[in-house]
Parts: C-alpha cells; sequence; structure tokens
C-alpha cells in the first residue's frame, strides 16, 4: 500500500506539496492534542505543591520528585495497587484460559447452538452496564446471604465479573486465530496419539500465540481501567486503583502534584505493556473488525 | 460486531473409529459432548454475570425496590407499570429529568461519534502513505486508548479547573478570550469538556480500525485510478471511502454502543453527580438507582435504555445492510 501511493507520488501526477504541507500540519496539531493530558501528567507531578494550587505554570519553579515519596501515605495506593494487580491478573488468566477452550469448541467442532452460542455472546457487549450492574449487585449480595460466599465487596466477585467483560471479544478474536491454524495440524496430532485436548494445547495454542497475547493485553486493560462496577463493588479492603485514585481528590486540599503522579505510576503498566505488545494487540483487534 | 459462521468441518472419520466396539460408544458421546464441554465455562460465567442479571432487571422493574428490600428482593411488593409511568411521565421532575438526560445523550453520542470517526478517518488517510515517523506516530496516537481511563480523565479534570487549570490559564490569561476564567466542570461548559474529553479518548480506536481497513484495498485500484488522472480528492471520494463502507459499519455501531453507554468518563470528570448539561444517561441511572436507593426506578429506566438501543441498533442495521446490499448489485 504504502509502496504504491510512493510510487503515485513520484509520478508525474505525484502528491501535491499541498498534500504533504496539510498532512504535516494535521499531524501536528493532532500529535499536541493527544500529548497535552500526557504533558501535563508528567511535568505536574514533579511540581511542589504551590505551582499546582496557584495559576497552571507550563514549566515547574523547580523540580521535585516528593509527591511520587508521598503518594504512597496520603491514600493506600501499594494496597489499591496491589488489589487491582490481583483482580486484573486473575481475571485475565482466567478470561484468556476460558476463551481458549470456547473458541476452539467453536472453531473445530460442528454443533447444535453453535450460532446461537457466538450470537448470544457478542450480544452482551452491546448491553448497557448500568442495566446489569444492579442486578448482579443484588445476586452477589444474596449469594453471599444464603451460601457465605462473599462475591460482593470481595475480590472473587470483582473477577468474576472483569473476566466476563473481556470473555466476549477475546472469544471472538481467538475463533479467528485457531482457524488461521490448518485443521491438518491437529488431526496430525491426534493420529499420534493427542486428545483433542492434546492437540489443543500443543498444536493449536503454540501456533496461536500472538493471538493469545492479544487476548491476554485486551482483557488486562479492560480489567484495570474499570470504574462502575468498582465503585459497587469494592469496599475498603478491596478497592482497586480505579476508585483509589479518587482519594486524593476528595480531601479538603487536592494535591494535583500527588494525583498526577499517582495517575502516571498507575498508567506505566499498562502503556508500556500496551505498547511492548501493541503490534499483536492491533493486529488482533483489527482482525475480526475488518473479516 | 459481524459474527463469521465458521464452516467448521464435521471430523467424519475420528481416530477412536477404528477402536473396539464399547470404546467406540463412550467415543461418540465424548465427541458430541466434548464441544459443550469447551463452552461451558464460559456459557455458565455469561449466563452468570449478563443474562441472569438481565432476566432479574426485567423483574426487577416491575417492582417497588427500594432499599428495606435489598436483603430480600424477592419480597418487594410487585407494581405493574408503575416504574415505567413513573420513568415516562414528562411532566413530574423524574420523567422530565430523565427525558434531559436522554437528549443531552443524545446530542453528545452524535457529536463524539462524528468528531471520533472524522479524526481517526483524516488520520489514517494521512498516514497511509509511509513517511518518516510514521511508525511512532502511530504509537502516540494509541496513548489515549492504552492509558486507563480514570488516569486519563482526572488529568483533564486537572486541566478543566478553573483557578490552577491548564485550559483557563490559556484562553483567559495567556489569550484573553474570556472576561473572567470561566467553569468548566460545573454549568453548561460541562457539556463541552465532556465531548473534549470523549473525543480525545475515543478517536485513536476509529484510527486503529480505519488504518486496518485501509491496507485491505487493492494498491491496483490507486494505480489504475492515477493513470486514469483521479486526483487525491477523487481517489479518496471514489476508492477509498467506498472501500471503508464496511468496516465504517461495525465501527459507527460500536462507537455508538460505547458512547451512549458511557459511564466512566462523566463519573470520574465530575463525580457521583454530573452536571445538568452533561447528564449523561448511565449516570443519570446510577444516579437515581444508588444515591436515592430507589432500584425499581432504576431497573425500569435501565430496560427503557435497552429497548431504545436494541431499536437503534436493529434499524441501523437494516439500514446499513441494505444498502450495501443495493450498492453490490
Amino acid at each position: 500500500m504504502s509502496r504504491t501511493l510512493t510510487a503515485t507520488r513520484r509520478s508525474p501526477m505525484a502528491a501535491p506539496r499541498s498534500f504533504v504541507w496539510s498532512r504535516r500540519i494535521f499531524l501536528t496539531l493532532l500529535t499536541g492534542f493527544v500529548l497535552l493530558p500526557v504533558y501535563v501528567m508528567l511535568s505536574s507531578s514533579l511540581k511542589p505543591l504551590e505551582d499546582v494550587s496557584g495559576k497552571f505554570r507550563w514549566w515547574p519553579s523547580g523540580l521535585t520528585i516528593r509527591p511520587y515519596i508521598d503518594i504512597w501515605s496520603t491514600v493506600p495506593l501499594a494496597k489499591y495497587f496491589l488489589n487491582s494487580l490481583i483482580v486484573a491478573g486473575a481475571a485475565t488468566v482466567c478470561s484468556v484460559v476460558i476463551a481458549i477452550f470456547a473458541a476452539y469448541g467453536v472453531s473445530r467442532y460442528r454443533f447444535r447452538g453453535k450460532r446461537l452460542f457466538t450470537v448470544t455472546v457478542l450480544s452482551t457487549q452491546m448491553f448497557p452496564g448500568i442495566l446489569f450492574l444492579l442486578p448482579l449487585f443484588l445476586i452477589y449480595v444474596n449469594i453471599g446471604n444464603s451460601t457465605g460466599i462473599a462475591l460482593f465487596g470481595s475480590r472473587l466477585g470483582l473477577i468474576l465479573t472483569y473476566l466476563t467483560f473481556s470473555l466476549p471479544f477475546s472469544i471472538w478474536m481467538l475463533i479467528g486465530y485457531f482457524e488461521s491454524v490448518p485443521r491438518d495440524l491437529d488431526e496430525a496430532a491426534m493420529v499420534d496419539g493427542c486428545g483433542p485436548l492434546g492437540a489443543l494445547f500443543r498444536v493449536v495454542v503454540p501456533a496461536a500465540v500472538p493471538g493469545i497475547v492479544a487476548v491476554a493485553v485486551y482483557a488486562f486493560m479492560t480489567a484495570w481501567g474499570e470504574v462502575l462496577f468498582a465503585s459497587v463493588m469494592t469496599n475498603d479492603t478491596t478497592r482497586t486503583l480505579a476508585i483509589g485514585l479518587q482519594g486524593y481528590a476528595t480531601q479538603n486540599d487536592v494535591y494535583w502534584n500527588q494525583v498526577m503522579a499517582a495517575s502516571l505510576v498507575v498508567s506505566v503498566p499498562v502503556v508500556a505493556g500496551f505498547l511492548l505488545l501493541q503490534r499483536y494487540l492491533v493486529a488482533g483487534l483489527t482482525a475480526g473488525a475488518v473479516k | 460486531m459481524t459474527v463469521t459462521a465458521s464452516p467448521a468441518v464435521g471430523k467424519e472419520t475420528p481416530p477412536g473409529a477404528t477402536g473396539p466396539a464399547p470404546r467406540r460408544r463412550t467415543g461418540r458421546v465424548r465427541r458430541i459432548a466434548l464441544p459443550y464441554l469447551l463452552l461451558l465455562p464460559a456459557l455458565l460465567l455469561e449466563l452468570l454475570v449478563h443474562l441472569v442479571p438481565m432476566v432479574i432487571g426485567i423483574v426487577m422493574s416491575f417492582k417497588e425496590l427500594t432499599q428495606f428490600y435489598i436483603r430480600d428482593w424477592g419480597a418487594a411488593p410487585w407494581t405493574a407499570f408503575d416504574n415505567y409511568s413513573l420513568s415516562v411521565d414528562f411532566d413530574a421532575p423524574i420523567g422530565k429529568a430523565l427525558l434531559h438526560s436522554f437528549f443531552v445523550t443524545c446530542a453528545f453520542t452524535v457529536l463524539s461519534v462524528g468528531l471520533c470517526w472524522l479524526l481517526g478517518t483524516t488520520a489514517a488517510v494521512y498516514m497511509q502513505e509511509n513517511f518518516r515517523g510514521r511508525g511512532f506516530l502511530r504509537a502516540v496516537f494509541l496513548v489515549p486508548y492504552a492509558l486507563p481511563v480514570y488516569a486519563a480523565v482526572i488529568t483533564w479534570a486537572f486541566m478543566f479547573q478553573r483557578d490552577n487549570g491548564l485550559v483557563n490559564h490559556v484562553l483567559h490569561d495567556q489569550l484573553g478570550l474570556t472576561d473572567s476564567p470561566s467553569f468548566w466542570l460545573i454549568g453548561d461548559n460541562s457539556f463541552v469538556a465532556l465531548l473534549v474529553v470523549s473525543v480525545w479518548k475515543g478517536w485513536p480506536f476509529a484510527f486503529l480500525i480505519v488504518m486496518a481497513g485501509l491496507q485491505n484495498i487493492p494498491k491496483e485500484l490507486y494505480e489504475a485510478a492515477a493513470i486514469d488522472g483521479a486526483g487525491l480528492l477523487q481517489q479518496l471520494r471514489r476508492i477509498t471511502l467506498p472501500s471503508l463502507r464496511p468496516v465504517n459499519q461495525v465501527l459507527v455501531l460500536v462507537l455508538f454502543l460505547w458512547t451512549f453507554n458511557d459511564f466512566n468518563t462523566p463519573y470520574v470528570l465530575f463525580g457521583k453527580s454530573a452536571p445538568e448539561a452533561a447528564d449523561l444517561i448511565s449516570i443519570h441511572i446510577y444516579q437515581a438507582s444508588f444515591v436515592t436507593w430507589n432500584f425499581g426506578t432504576g431497573s425500569a429506566m435501565s430496560v427503557l435504555l435497552l429497548l431504545f438501543l436494541l431499536v437503534v441498533t436493529g434499524a441501523y442495521l437494516a439500514l446499513t445492510s441494505r444498502g450495501r446490499r443495493a450498492a453490490d448489485v
């Protein structure tokens, strides 16, 4: 694609200079828009408190790393961090494993209700979260009352909830990947004495690693960033970052430099992971939509 | 999103078929049961977290479910359609507020989806051709998508502060465009603030999808068009945009559903109660349910919202698919 257009540019009907200039201007403005909050986050996190309580300053009056030390004591950030890590990590692992089984079932077998299954699972993506937030809240409270399994307010409840959020999309993405693995391969494995599950884990999964990585990144990001259910389903001990971060903002004084430092710290794991594995995720995300 | 039903090849001669007779039978049972077993965990979880709650939500919408009945919601009295008539009685305060919130959400969604699509498509088209720094820019543009919602939106909330925010500093102090620093997170301006944040956060997804769609356009089309003397704008109008139609069909629908249901952005930007001008439907229902502890009315509103989304999605798919079929003929 790109090669063609470069070729056309060198041809008599070359891309006019106006095109190149409009591209430069547009992309520069867009980059500014995209990076403005990132700059504010980074620069404000290194400012002393006076700089962020008074008039906004583009440049700090003095650089300090105090906010990065204070964030851990102003609110129990480490606890929130750990909660988020446990919840998002467990939700990711479970979601990926369950999605692998389901996608294998759909891609390799013909059975009654297959279409119903895929359509139902995908259509749950379109429900507004608020619709099942209230009932789920009641279900968890009632399960807790009758069986003693604490789902409401616990990490377990949050893990169960989050893993279903990424499940539909993960299954859908993995079906695509599994279908690109030639069926002959798993049949050969089965002839060699593997069961269907042996074929899945020895042949199909290793061949679909990029897809599985993509699904894992997606599931982790979904769980790490969720706010609505975390706001209702967590308590003081299980609070995740999504809600805990607002702790700085509800104090009498808002320590904006600490808010920014904390925002930066909680963003680093996902942004770094995303940028490292971007290639896989982008390919996986788009494979389905373009089909 | 489109579900491509895959023609899964049924395995006619499984390896177990050559085994002795009794093993063959269990083998067959296992073969029929296996796909269901594979799907079982996913199915159970979707039932627990999405489908059963949805049914319960519909039941709840016919009950008078206040905080007294939360421990034992089955005991809440039935109210027939009271919750619904309360929600759609547009003369009374509750219905009026709901209608207002609905209109705000519609206006917000149309503007946000439109702008996200426009920015994403423009950027993707500009970046179709390779140039120096293209890969780097692509990574930069994906940052809003990768950042956790709350971290990004809280930064915007800081920027929109009246006294110490960047926006007022630039507009008032540096450019002198306003007589006095304006409030951005309360009052009418909050709609603009919400829209800016939503577009900032949403456009990279459009960019991502359109970029992928562009890669599927055969380059011969552009070569042929260039030979025939078509300019860049004509190529865009005659080749790029028509080729992107199927991608756009899905993209706009997904953006619409996400934006219409968006809760995170207003919740982090404004807190539990959004200003009237930016009272999106999700946060409105949340407020109606959890702040006033009236789950019955909240559920009725959620069901109405779901019905609306179903109708719009159905109509949209019917319309766009017909358009596509007509175009194919």
